[in-house]
């Protein structure tokens, strides 16, 4: 079993997410004595009882202000058997984004509902956002129960709702109130009829096997380290897989293959490294490599294209639109990019995406770091969008209506370049990449 | 009940296990977040403190650019209230891993008398410590500071990006916060704008001295008990190092086996009664005492939301 495991929440406003998490830390005593002193303090007034346990959560003052969640807010706590990440995620329309930021790094989601309110639309909604990025194991946290006399029907009728939203994802379901406790440590007395473990039971001995080293071995390439003349090492992560002394690799996108000479790192030289380990790596022939290139598996290699579908999530106020030149991030290379239409804030949609030179990547189901891509704003810099990599250009041209012509894709991207310098540099890349 | 993790000796991936266990997790992700840095700007540099966590992030950088050198330097703003112990290990360190270190003072408002007894802390961290950063930082023309803040420090720091924009002044403003996905890092600034980098954003303090332990990486030895000379005020001990401490009514000057859980300046720092003189002592005591270690440090408290307030300014 893991010892980390990472979890994002997700529920709608006022289900009671921020209680349920400082219940959790508060329970599972991750939440020092001055913090409950000044939460107690904060407390008076706010009529949830001795203890808001939303406020060890609410860390910015005009949250604390509002009453209300505004950005993720990451917790960490651990119990005897493992260590959690915990990333507090808002519940409200139009933060929908640090939905996405929060689940973009989870093993696990854990979705809240009011018992006394039932599945509502942004449920569903939080449920799909988990699942399109990624995420297989679920608890559905119902909570409240003590509104609705811990109802077992309520709870049937709830869970049973969601287990049709989630489809085969792996989901328990627990009737609990963050409020008073029950089935967040151990079983409660309320629930008699309740046979499953409570939440921290449950999340300490899950197994969630994201079992990175199970997929092909993949490394993009970092910086290339030439500390003196003899050593020309390239360091990295490695994203998944597994690499060993005398393996047969291949760079991407040039093809060019090498043995592995030596996996280098400050403890000493190893002989195997694993996912996902930051090391160096030195190959036995000179081959031209630089960052942003990609070292795989000559078994399974990954897919190098100009052009794909992917699922874009949009988290700027800024629409997004076609003929708008961004900068898209994919591992450690950075290329300009366009999209073939129209995203609002908070929509989440499927478009293709040419990008101007070739990036090396899997699609996303298979590969959550090779998949996965943000799209930035060159004139404010903002992340604008998160991109799941779907499927190859190729494969599905069955929409002839958004060609980018050569000549404006030039224009698009000396337009969209924030100096004539840039503009040169981006166009220059750009033409060499149609000639060759 | 649940209890903290019994972790005094952590199981360490030395054979090759294919589970990275979690100190080896964070190390991996610390260093890509490093190089990260090197790649994407021109002028880093690693804003060193000489407390627990930057000798953590010291180590994780010579890890990240290995068999290559630092290819940063570091950055000691120093209030010259600073414990006495701190300097003489600063300027050991600096030379032992073979990196620049460049010290900055602001050094007028030291000639206008500036402590914090005189102007009051708050006045006297804007001063020392966020001003004299934000004079740093420009005199150095330095486009990326590396800083070993955690999340889990405080409840503001905990909604902290790992790449954090600041804007032409050095302020933080957290509602233009920009979305973090996966370990996709935004490094694209406009102009003016600069970024404060938390590689050990995901650390807890427990995991920075369980690695200490397993790295035995070399640490102030104010962190570690033994006898001092204090002023007992309330529940406050203060090392009384620096002339202009006043002894009031009711101090009481005593020698205690004590420790300092966080280092700062001598004035606004308090120490704990403590006996661990070790790194698993150390790390017995935190899984017994449940203060976070901030509660030391008085300029948390000095206002209502005081570190968002501070970090809103350019404070780290």
């Amino acid at each position: 079993m893991s010892g980390l495991l990472r979890i994002c929440t997700a529920g709608s406003v006022d289900d009671g997410k921020s209680t349920l998490i400082g219940r959790m830390l508060h329970d599972a005593q991750a939440v020092y004595e001055d913090q409950v002193t000044s939460v107690r303090a904060a407390s008076k007034n706010r009529g949830a009882g001795p203890i808001d346990f939303s406020l060890f959560t609410d860390g910015l003052k005009a949250e604390r202000e509002q009453g209300i969640t505004i950005d993720v807010a990451y917790r960490y706590f651990a119990t005897a058997k493992r260590k959690f990440i915990l990333a507090d995620t808002p519940g409200h329309e139009q933060y929908t984004r640090n939905m996405a930021t929060g689940a973009s790094t989870a093993d696990l989601a854990i979705l809240l509902v009011d018992a006394s309110q039932g599945v509502k639309p942004q449920s569903r909604r939080h449920a799909r956002i988990a699942q399109l990025l990624g995420i297989t194991d679920f608890v559905v946290a119902i909570n409240k129960m003590d509104l609705v006399a811990f109802n077992r029907d309520v709870y049937e009728r709830i869970r049973d709702e969601f287990l049709d939203i989630l489809g085969g994802a792996r989901c328990h379901a627990i009737p609990l109130s963050a409020l008073q406790g029950d089935n967040v440590m151990g079983p409660s007395p309320n629930t008699p009829w309740f046979e499953g473990p409570g939440l921290l039971e449950h999340l300490e001995t899950v197994d969630v096997a994201h079992d990175l080293t199970a997929q092909p071995f993949r490394f993009p390439v970092q910086l290339v380290m030439r500390p003196d003349h003899q050593f020309r090492g390239y360091a990295g992560q490695i994203v998944t897989g597994i690499v060993r002394v005398g393996d047969l690799v291949t760079a991407w996108p040039s093809g060019r293959s090498a043995h592995v000479k030596r996996i280098v790192t400050h403890d000493g030289d190893l002989d195997m490294a694993f996912a996902p380990m930051s090391v160096a790596i030195t190959l036995d022939e000179e081959i031209d490599i630089s960052r942003g290139d990609q070292l795989s598996g000559a078994s399974s290699p990954p897919h190098v294209g100009n052009r794909f579908q992917a699922e874009i999530v949009w988290m700027d106020e800024r629409p997004a639109q076609p003929g708008r030149v961004y900068l898209l991030k994919h591992t450690t290379r950075t290329v300009a990019a366009e999209v073939d239409r129209t995203l609002a804030l908070n929509q989440i949609g499927t478009a293709t995406v040419a990008v101007t030179h070739p990036l090396v990547f899997d699609r996303y189901e298979n590969n959550r770091a090779t998949g996965s891509f943000v799209l930035i704003d060159p004139a404010t810099c903002f992340t604008a969008g998160a991109g799941m990599i779907a499927g190859l250009g190729e494969s599905d041209r069955t929409q002839p209506n958004s060609p980018i012509s050569a000549a404006a894709r030039l224009a698009h991207l000396a337009r969209g370049a924030s100096s004539d310098a840039e503009a040169i540099e981006a166009v220059e890349r750009a033409l060499e990449e149609m000639l060759t | 009940m649940a209890t903290v993790l019994d972790t005094t000796h952590v199981p360490v991936t030395a054979a090759p296990a294919l589970r990275l266990d979690h100190l080896r997790t964070l190390e991996a992700e610390s260093i890509h977040i490093l190089r990260e840095v090197v790649a994407e700007f021109e002028r880093p540099v690693m804003l060193y403190s000489v407390g627990k966590d930057s000798s953590v992030m010291l180590r994780l950088a010579q890890k990240a650019f290995f068999p290559g050198p630092i290819p940063f330097p570091l950055l000691h703003v120093d209030t010259t209230y600073k414990f006495r112990e701190m300097i003489a290990f600063r300027d050991d360190m600096a030379r032992s891993v073979g990196a620049r270190l460049i010290v900055h003072t602001n050094q007028d408002a030291i000639a206008d008398g500036t402590q914090p007894f005189a102007v009051g802390t708050q006045r006297c961290c804007g001063l020392l410590k966020t001003k004299a950063l934000l004079d740093a930082l420009q005199a150095g023309n330095f486009d990326a500071a590396l800083g070993g803040a955690r999340r889990d420090e405080e409840r503001s720091r905990a909604k902290e990006r790992v790449f954090s924009i600041r804007d032409a002044s050095g302020q933080w403003d957290p509602k233009r916060q920009r979305p973090e996905l996966w370990h996709l890092l935004n490094a694209r600034l406009r102009p003016g704008e600069s970024i404060r980098v938390f590689p050990l954003s995901n650390w807890t303090e427990i995991d920075i001295w369980q690695y200490i332990h397993v790295e035995q990486i070399p640490i102030v030895p104010l962190y570690l008990a033994k006898e001092r000379e204090v002023i007992v005020r309330g529940s406050s001990l203060i090392v009384p190092e620096q002339s202009f401490v006043p002894v009031l009514p009711g101090d009481k000057v005593e020698t205690l086996r004590c420790r300092m859980r966080s280092l700062g300046c001598s004035p606004c720092t308090g120490a704990i009664r403590s006996d661990a003189d070790t790194v698993p002592k150390i790390i017995e005591e935190l899984i017994a005492v449940r203060q976070s270690e901030r509660q030391l440090r008085i300029i948390d408290h000095d206002q209502d939301a005081s570190m968002e307030m501070k970090k809103r300014e350019g404070y780290f």
